[in-house]
């Protein structure tokens, strides 16, 4: 690939910062190696769907990029910072207030209502509850389950508890969403729902996507693909 | 397309129209690429009347062209109704231009998996077009949309499924 010299258009692609970009990651479990070589770069605002077999390192390299999980090797800049090196309280810090997270499973708490689920993560970050609960009921409108707030998640469908989980993960309005499979236990009609909706809502607030999934309909929801085979991506340029 | 006569006799069936209104209610309801062309319309209506499945049911003349009102018969009523009592013949997509592809590829020592990779990003692009268009569609839209992107998903499978057995193919194809 050809370098860009500098007197061309600042806005072409090649030279814009990536929002989050994870350069040549290695992660073994053991002996198993999830990621040999996994890079991936996006853009602020990117919806980016990360596909692969089941078993290829998907989920491994979603918890690398979301410092959840610190891989062996590699690096992973988020807005100035390392997440591969950064300490905890930061990356914890970074997880409750600029990142956003949505999976398959149990990631409601049972004992709350749904709406107060819906607030925990802004009542996590010190909002009082009042404001908190006034902006979780405003997501839950918009997400299609406002008539659910009262209720339990035990009390809801699986497709209003993927909403309701679907609103969590938005309520702090997060700059990247990291979703896993999100539609995974749905029927297509639900999960296309969810979709819809959660990719809306991170367009309308510019806040990126990074979403996880074998299933190709649900990645045509994206800007673009990512494939992981083996813990392989291919290469991209940037890192040294 | 085989199925413009049969929907020409079945929109005549809801009422005696011309050919122009004709054209309009097709596009409306079926067209999914481009509209028909005046050409094509009055090529099949022609058959039709040929074959004694519509009438010619009223001629206006006025300042303009003449313009004729259809309407079907009964042999045309009859033909559009077993038309949809039969089943289509499921195709059964046993001739793949890719599959060759990936067998030449193999037999010549090139990249076969590149191809694959190519032809994925290729078919993604696809589906996200058709996702875009159902968001925005109505009903029927999104009902056509559907049926192409299950079409799609299914080559993709293929696709995976194939990635993941090159090495096996590629052993095969050498062997004979
Ligand atoms: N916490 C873990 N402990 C042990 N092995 C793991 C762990 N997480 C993932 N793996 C292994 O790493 C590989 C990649 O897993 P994963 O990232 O979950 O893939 P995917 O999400 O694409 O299905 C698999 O072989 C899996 O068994
Ligand atoms: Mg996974």
């Amino acid at each position: 690939m050809t370098r860009p010299t500098p007197s061309t258009d600042p806005a072409t692609p090649e030279q814009r910062t990536p929002l989050l970009a994870a350069y040549g990651l290695r992660k073994s479990f053991g002996l198993t190696q999830a990621l040999s070589t996994a890079s991936l770069s996006m853009e602020e605002g990117e919806i980016v769907a990360l596909m692969g077999p089941s078993g290829s390192g998907k989920s491994t390299f979603l918890h690398c990029l979301a410092g959840v999980v610190r891989p062996d090797a590699g690096r992973v800049d988020y807005a100035g910072t390392d997440l591969a090196r950064a300490p905890d309280a930061r990356l914890s810090a970074l997880r409750r207030t600029e990142f956003g997270f949505l999976f398959q499973f149990g990631q409601l708490v049972p004992e709350l209502s749904c709406l107060e689920n819906v607030a925990l993560p802004l009542r996590l970050n010190g909002r009082r509850r009042r404001t908190a609960e006034r902006e979780a009921a405003r997501l839950m409108e918009r997400l299609d389950v406002g008539d659910v707030a009262r209720k339990r998640p035990g009390e809801c469908s699986g497709g209003q508890g993927q909403r309701v989980a679907a609103a969590r993960a938005l309520v702090t309005r997060p700059r990247v969403i990291f979703a896993d499979e999100p539609t995974g236990s749905l029927d297509s009609l639900n999960g296309e729902k969810v979709l819809r909706l959660l990719t809306d809502t991170a367009r309308e607030s510019g806040a990126s996507v990074l979403l996880v999934t074998h299933e190709p309909r649900v990645a045509a929801y994206s800007d673009r693909e990512v494939v992981v085979r083996d813990g392989r991506t291919p290469e991209i340029g940037g890192g040294r | 397309m085989s199925s413009l006569g049969p929907a020409f006799l079945g929109l005549l069936e809801t009422r005696p129209q011309h050919g122009y209104d004709l054209k309009r209610a097709y596009d409306e309801h079926f067209a999914t690429k481009s509209p028909l062309a005046y050409g094509q319309v009055y090529a099949t209506l022609s058959r039709l009347l040929k074959n004694g499945l519509v009438e010619v049911a009223a001629t206006e003349t006025g300042s303009g062209p003449e313009r004729k009102r259809y309407a079907v018969t009964d042999a045309g009523v009859t033909d559009v109704e077993q038309w949809l009592g039969r089943p289509e013949s499921p195709e059964p997509y046993l001739q793949s231009t890719l599959y060759t592809k990936v067998v030449l590829a193999l037999l010549t020592g090139r990249p076969a998996e590149e191809i694959l990779d190519v032809q994925r990003a290729e078919h993604l692009q696809q589906m996200r077009a058709l996702t875009r268009r159902k968001a925005d569609g109505d009903l029927g839209d999104q009902l056509i949309c559907d049926h192409a992107l299950f079409h799609l998903e299914a080559d993709l499978r293929w696709l995976d499924l194939t990635a993941a057995r090159l090495d096996e193919l590629s052993g095969e194809v050498r062997d004979r």
